[in-house]
């Protein structure tokens, strides 16, 4: 009978991304309340040295998949390697981080494997007749919860959203030899706009502008620069050319939920709102004391972001 | 180059309050807007532009009941060539790998290169494509912002990865690809574009037409099932900082400090 919970952890050059704390600290969560064991398999090239870093979370047994053919994620080898893995674990519950990454890998393995997937969830429940998934429908407006019947059954977390608590296991940790097999596309080109642009779904903080900036994110990038933040931006600065489709937070967009998201001249459509009401603090700056944002934030100010932000920016320069 | 494009009546989220039926079994689906998936109308344009560059046709499917014709409808408008209905009983309350199965079976039936569906549905779970692909056990490329016909074996995909970076691959027809929104504009449908293909026949296959078990899909054919729709708890609305610029900003710099943004 399958038994236990099956990470898939996600890395890259070297690095784990934060979704796999989450994802593993999750994933102990759940087998204590199913009573069973939690393996975290971790896939990559040259990565023989990353099984520490995952073991202060809680997993009984970490798989090793090191490979040359893994060194670059592609959705064909990925699901070939952990096809075979979950196989031979055969766990009755395997959690992905519902990133870029993850949401492209969960639906192709659970196709592979012929189990039920739950995208994007936000939380995980015990009942009495099995576990409950609570995922977002129609922008955030509504949650939905569901069941998955059979196993395994596979959940797409959402970043950010599940706490990351440290719970070290001696565990044991296996280099299982890897069968990357057929790879029908081939990534052949990568373009880095900058190296060390923060990814919105990940950061711990957002300052993000929109049409009250008339396009000009200057002081918005300055702030989030002196806040360790990304930059965000509303569908209508994306629609005028003012930022890369890539920046914008929203129901088309990015689905955001940082510790503290600051809204710049951002009026709050549906659109938006659908993207990062559950940011787990929200500052609202806006000209307009009726705009919806402030429906939605802790914390409003009511003025010219223009006038508002270069004070913040000296305030926090005459701190240090 | 025939392109398929698999698309979605959903109720349009901006237009519409969406309210939780009594025994939170549903969403109150009476007087909703509905509309296009709004990802789904991305992949019809890009459709729509490659056909126009390289010729062949653009074919828009849709599963649902009738009225998910008027979906197909407008996309003809727009441009695609041929509609196509899938709509039976038995599709109803199919999952996302139901949706899956019978849209596998249409596309088993015909002659496609190339599998466009959107990224994800407002209403749905962000699965099909992959799944999709990997049921014809075609290529998949997802969250594509890009794509160059290179010739009528191979085409050239950007797809978007983390932090606002894009990564560039070759793949092999016939392939999946699901569309993000912002890889092109989308054309407008005017009236006269609507009133064109007013009298156009749209095809309808059913279960049988298709070569599909009905008891793979629907209800019996589900691994996910719905038990509960609820309201997330709304806040009470912002607390508006008040005072003179000072004692705002001493108010801001406090709310930095506490959410870790000042070290």
């Amino acid at each position: 009978m399958a038994q236990g919970v099956f990470v898939v952890t996600e890395q890259r050059d070297g690095t784990f991304r934060k979704i796999s704390y989450e994802a593993v600290s999750e994933g102990r969560r759940l087998a204590d309340l199913l009573n069973t064991n939690l393996t975290a398999a971790i896939l990559g090239a040259d990565i023989a040295t990353m099984s520490g870093e995952i073991k202060k979370y809680g997993a009984e047994k970490i798989l090793v998949a090191d490979d040359s053919g893994l060194s670059e994620y592609t959705t064909d080898a990925y699901t070939n390697v952990l096809t075979d893995l979950i196989e031979e674990q055969d766990p009755e519950l395997i959690i992905i981080g519902a990133s870029t990454q993850g949401k492209d890998l969960s639906a192709r393995l659970a196709a592979r494997l012929d189990a039920g997937l739950v995208m994007d969830c936000v939380a995980i429940k015990q009942t009495d007749g099995g576990l409950v998934f609570t995922r977002p429908m129609f922008g955030g407006k509504v949650l939905a919860d569901v069941e998955i019947a059979g196993t395994p059954q596979i959940v797409a977390i959402r970043p950010n959203v599940m706490s990351i608590v440290e719970t070290p296991k001696s565990a044991t940790v296996d280099r299982p030899s890897v069968k990357v097999g057929e790879v029908k596309t081939s990534v052949f080109e990568k373009k880095i706009e900058t190296g060390d642009k923060i990814e919105l779904t990940e950061a711990d903080i957002i300052v993000s502008g929109g049409r009250g900036t008339g396009g000009d994110f200057s002081v918005i990038e300055d702030l989030s620069a002196l806040l360790g933040a990304a930059v965000g931006s509303s569908r209508s600065a994306v629609d005028e050319g003012w930022r890369p489709h890539s920046d914008q937070v929203g129901q088309t967009g990015k689905v955001v939920s940082p510790n503290l998201y600051i809204a710049c001249g951002i009026s709050g459509a549906i659109q938006h709102l659908a993207g990062m009401s559950t940011s787990k603090c929200i500052v609202a700056i806006n000209k307009d004391p009726e705009a919806p944002i402030f429906s939605k934030a802790d914390f409003g100010v009511t003025g010219d972001l223009f006038e508002l932000i270069p004070e913040i920016i000296k305030a926090i320069k005459n701190m240090t | 180059m025939e392109i398929l494009v698999c698309v979605k009546r959903v109720p349009d989220t901006a237009e519409n309050e969406i309210e939780v039926n009594k025994d939170g079994s549903d969403i109150e689906r009476d007087d909703l807007v509905y509309s296009i998936n709004e990802w789904d109308n991305y992949a019809v344009e890009e459709a729509i532009q490659i056909r126009d560059k390289v010729g062949g046709s653009v074919t828009v499917v849709s599963v649902g009941g009738e009225e998910a014709e008027e979906i197909i409808r407008r996309e003809m408008a727009m441009g695609a060539d041929k509609g196509v209905h899938l709509s039976d009983q038995a599709f109803e309350e199919s999952d996302g790998k139901g949706l899956v199965r019978i849209l596998q079976a249409a596309i088993e039936k015909g002659s496609y290169d190339l599998i466009l569906t959107g990224v994800q549905a407002d209403d749905g779970a962000g699965q099909v494509g992959g799944m999709l692909a990997a049921m014809l056990d075609w290529p998949f490329a997802s969250l594509v912002n890009h794509i160059e016909v290179i010739n009528d074996r191979t085409i050239k995909v950007g797809r978007e990865i983390a932090a606002g970076n894009q990564e560039m691959n070759e793949i092999d027809l016939p392939c999946v690809l699901s569309i993000q929104t912002g890889i092109n504009e989308p054309r407008y449908v005017g009236i006269r574009g609507i009133r064109k293909v007013a009298s156009v026949e749209i095809p309808v296959f059913g279960a049988s037409d298709i070569g599909l078990s009905p008891d793979l899909v629907g209800k019996s054919g589900a691994t996910i099932s719905r038990v509960d729709y609820f309201v997330p708890d709304l806040g009470e609305g912002a607390e508006i900082l008040e005072g003179d610029t000072g004692e705002i900003l001493e108010k801001l710099i406090e709310i930095l400090q506490s959410k870790g943004g000042i070290k």
